[in-house]
Parts: C-alpha cells; sequence; structure tokens
C-alpha cells in the first residue's frame, strides 16, 4: 500500500477531515487496474514524436485537506506513469487552499527524497491552489484528470455559495468569537451538504465535464447510495459517453455505500 | 501561485466565457517570489506543447521577464538548454505572491494573497 500524504499540519476546524470517501478515491487510483488504465491513457510520447502527450493537468476541486491530491503528486509515477504531471486544486474555503499547499508540497518533498529509483529530477509540480467554485474558473478543454469527492450528503437545504469576501483574511481576523462560530460551521456544512439526493454540487460539475475537459480528459466522481449512481451514469451515457463504477466500499443491503465513477470518452486521438 | 497558473484560468463570470478577451488575465501590482526546483528540463520539454505561447508571451511581459520568442520553440529548438532554463525559472520557480489578475472583458479584478487567487465572484456577479 502507498503511503498517505501527511496532513498533520491541516486544522478541521474548517476543512473536511480525511475519512472512508477520501481513502477509497486512493485506493481506487492506485489500484492495479486503474493505474494501469492511466497509464496506458497518458503514456508518455515518444522520441520521434515527444510532443505527443504532454504533462497531463490533473485538477481536483473542493481539495479540502489536500490528502487525494497529495496522493496523487506523490505517486504519480505509479498512477500515471510518468512522473511529470501537473496538479492544481480548487476549493471555495481559502483555509482549504493554503492546507492543500502545503499538503501537496511535502508529499512531493518526501517521495523525492525516499524515491531512490528517480535518477532524474523529474517530480509533479503543484501549480497552484486557488479559492474557486469548482471548475468555473479554469480555461474549458485543459483539464486532463478531474477528481471530485463532493458534498454528496442529502439535505433539505444547499448552503449558499460563498464569496470573494467571505474569505477575506482581514474580515476573519476581525470577527467575533460568535461569529467565527458561525463561519467556521458554515464552511465545514459546504465539506458534505449536497441538497436534493445530494447531488445540487455535483450535478453542476457533471454539467461543466464535457466543456472543461481535454480530449483525452477523464473524470472521477465520487457518489453514495442516495445520490443513485446507476441513474448518474445513464444519465452521463446519454451524452454519448462512457461512465463506469471503478471503485467501491462498504455494502449495505447488498448496495455499495460509496463508488466512485470514472467519466470519459471513447475513441479519442491523441 | 506559479507562473504556469496563468495559462489554465479564466474569468469566472459566465458571459465572459466566450469572450477571447478574458484571456489570459492580466497582471497587475504582482510581487513575485522565486522558490527554487531542481532544474528538470524534461518537464519543460512535456509542457510546452500544451502551453499557449500567445498568452503566456503577454504573462511574461506583464511580469517584467524578457520577451519570449515570437513562436513557441519545438524540436531542436527545445533542446538549447538556456531556453529550457529561462521557460523553467519563469512557469515553475517563479511564484506571483500578491497582486491582482483583471479580466480584460468585464474588468473584474481577483485578488492574490499570499499566493492563493481568490476567483470567488462577489455577490452582485454571481
Amino acid at each position: 500500500m502507498l503511503p498517505t500524504p501527511d496532513t498533520s499540519h491541516v486544522s478541521f476546524d474548517t476543512i473536511y477531515e480525511p475519512s472512508e470517501d477520501s481513502y477509497l478515491f486512493l485506493d481506487t487510483l492506485s489500484s492495479a487496474s486503474e493505474s494501469k488504465w492511466l497509464s496506458e491513457r497518458f503514456q508518455k510520447g515518444t522520441d520521434s514524436n515527444p510532443s505527443a502527450n504532454p504533462v497531463p493537468l490533473v485538477i481536483e476541486a473542493g481539495t479540502g485537506s489536500g490528502v487525494v491530491l497529495g496522493f496523487v503528486a506523490a505517486h504519480s509515477q505509479t498512477i500515471f506513469g510518468r512522473r511529470d504531471i501537473l496538479t492544481l486544486g480548487t476549493d471555495v474555503n481559502r483555509n482549504a487552499c493554503l492546507a492543500t499547499r502545503e499538503t501537496v508540497s511535502l508529499a512531493i518533498k518526501e517521495i523525492q527524497e525516499k524515491d531512490t529509483s528517480n535518477n532524474s529530477n523529474l517530480q509533479t509540480v503543484h501549480a497552484s491552489s486557488i479559492t474557486a467554485d469548482l471548475c468555473t474558473s479554469l480555461r474549458p478543454g485543459t483539464v486532463d484528470v478531474l477528481l471530485f469527492n463532493p458534498p454528496y450528503v442529502p439535505t433539505e437545504d444547499l448552503p449558499r455559495l460563498p464569496t470573494a469576501s467571505d474569505n477575506d483574511p482581514a474580515i476573519s481576523k476581525a470577527m467575533s468569537r460568535s461569529a467565527k462560530f458561525d463561519s467556521d460551521s458554515y464552511f465545514l456544512s459546504l465539506t458534505y451538504a449536497g441538497g436534493a439526493d445530494g447531488m445540487e454540487t455535483t450535478n453542476r460539475l457533471l454539467d461543466a465535464i464535457p466543456s472543461i475537459l481535454s480530449a483525452r480528459g477523464v473524470a472521477y466522481v465520487l457518489l453514495c447510495k442516495q445520490n443513485r449512481p446507476e441513474e448518474v451514469k445513464e444519465q452521463i451515457r446519454g451524452w454519448g459517453w462512457s461512465a463506469e463504477t471503478v471503485g467501491s466500499s462498504g455494502m449495505q443491503a447488498g448496495w455499495e455505500k460509496l463508488v466512485i465513477v470514472r467519466i470519459w470518452k471513447e475513441n479519442i486521438s491523441i | 501561485m506559479k507562473v504556469i497558473t496563468a495559462n489554465f484560468v479564466t474569468c469566472a463570470v459566465k458571459e465572459c466565457k466566450t469572450s477571447a478577451q478574458s484571456f489570459p488575465l492580466h497582471f497587475h501590482d504582482a510581487e513575485l517570489e522565486m522558490s527554487e526546483l531542481d532544474f528538470q528540463p524534461e518537464f519543460i520539454r512535456n509542457v510546452v506543447p500544451r502551453i499557449d505561447w500567445e498568452a503566456l508571451r503577454v504573462t511574461a511581459n506583464e511580469l517584467g521577464f524578457p520577451t519570449l520568442p515570437d513562436v513557441k520553440p519545438e524540436g531542436d529548438a527545445l533542446n538549447d538548454e538556456q531556453t529550457l532554463k529561462d521557460l523553467h525559472r519563469l512557469l515553475l520557480e517563479t511564484q506571483v505572491m500578491e497582486g491582482k489578475l483583471k479580466c480584460g472583458n468585464c474588468g473584474h479584478e481577483y485578488v492574490i494573497k499570499e499566493g492563493i487567487a481568490n476567483f470567488l465572484l462577489p455577490s452582485h456577479l454571481v
């Protein structure tokens, strides 16, 4: 089993603490079958055509502590069959962006020091962590791998989307104790509350997939049983795309509690 | 945020997506910091093919870097050590710590603080 990135520097007042769903992500991406699939899709160009399959851009939407993106960054050689990948994380919570930057950088540094089989200086590069809503500030057609562990719990209401000023460090510093408590609870609710069927945020991300992914792009989205994964997959197939369950955990009455669905387009020409 | 980020981000306002003016976003009052990284020529060779060169030229110019060549280096030009080193420094070692990214279409400014850019919109633009 590949080591999990260190998140001991992260304060979980407003950030989702790595849990069963996060670990399912790590296990799925590093499983023999998924790593093989990804390594074939993102195989480096040959000497005669070096620009054929350039550095993949791996985006995680809603990084939280950064444990998933840090894992992918550190173990890019195992997962993608290449060390030269570029990572970028988005989260609506600025604290999560600061945490992710640290988690990913530490994870890359740690593997670099340990990995004696790496004779080159080649390593994953973390481009940045940005405060943003899902993929709405990313350039269309640029994302090669999109990872999303959503707020999937069905809730009566969907928390409102944070605005620029919700993340202003100067404002949070001046908050009273009770205002800080309310703000922390609000940010924490954003990590799990998914509105109707737990799908309101996930649906916004799914809608963006065809425009945001590159031609070789692939998305991994985690769903829980209440999200009705079979219906979600059918809906995606309706676009003419492929959708398959590639990881699952926790059986409950014959159903998996959590699944990870891979979403991609067949017949790409690279 | 590393400078390479600017090649992948655009204005978050929906109406700006279709405007060519919304990419690249324009740096203003940028404060830079260099974070040294072991030179990895292969990374640069493998990343350049996916870079929007025109946009990168604009970005480099705004950040006060020497003017990049008119055309994107390809083939043999990507074996030139100085070219690779310059691009390595610009794309991967230069961090924008403070400043703004401004949309050329709607004029909205996204603030960068301690290296984290904030792309959330104020409530009147959501």
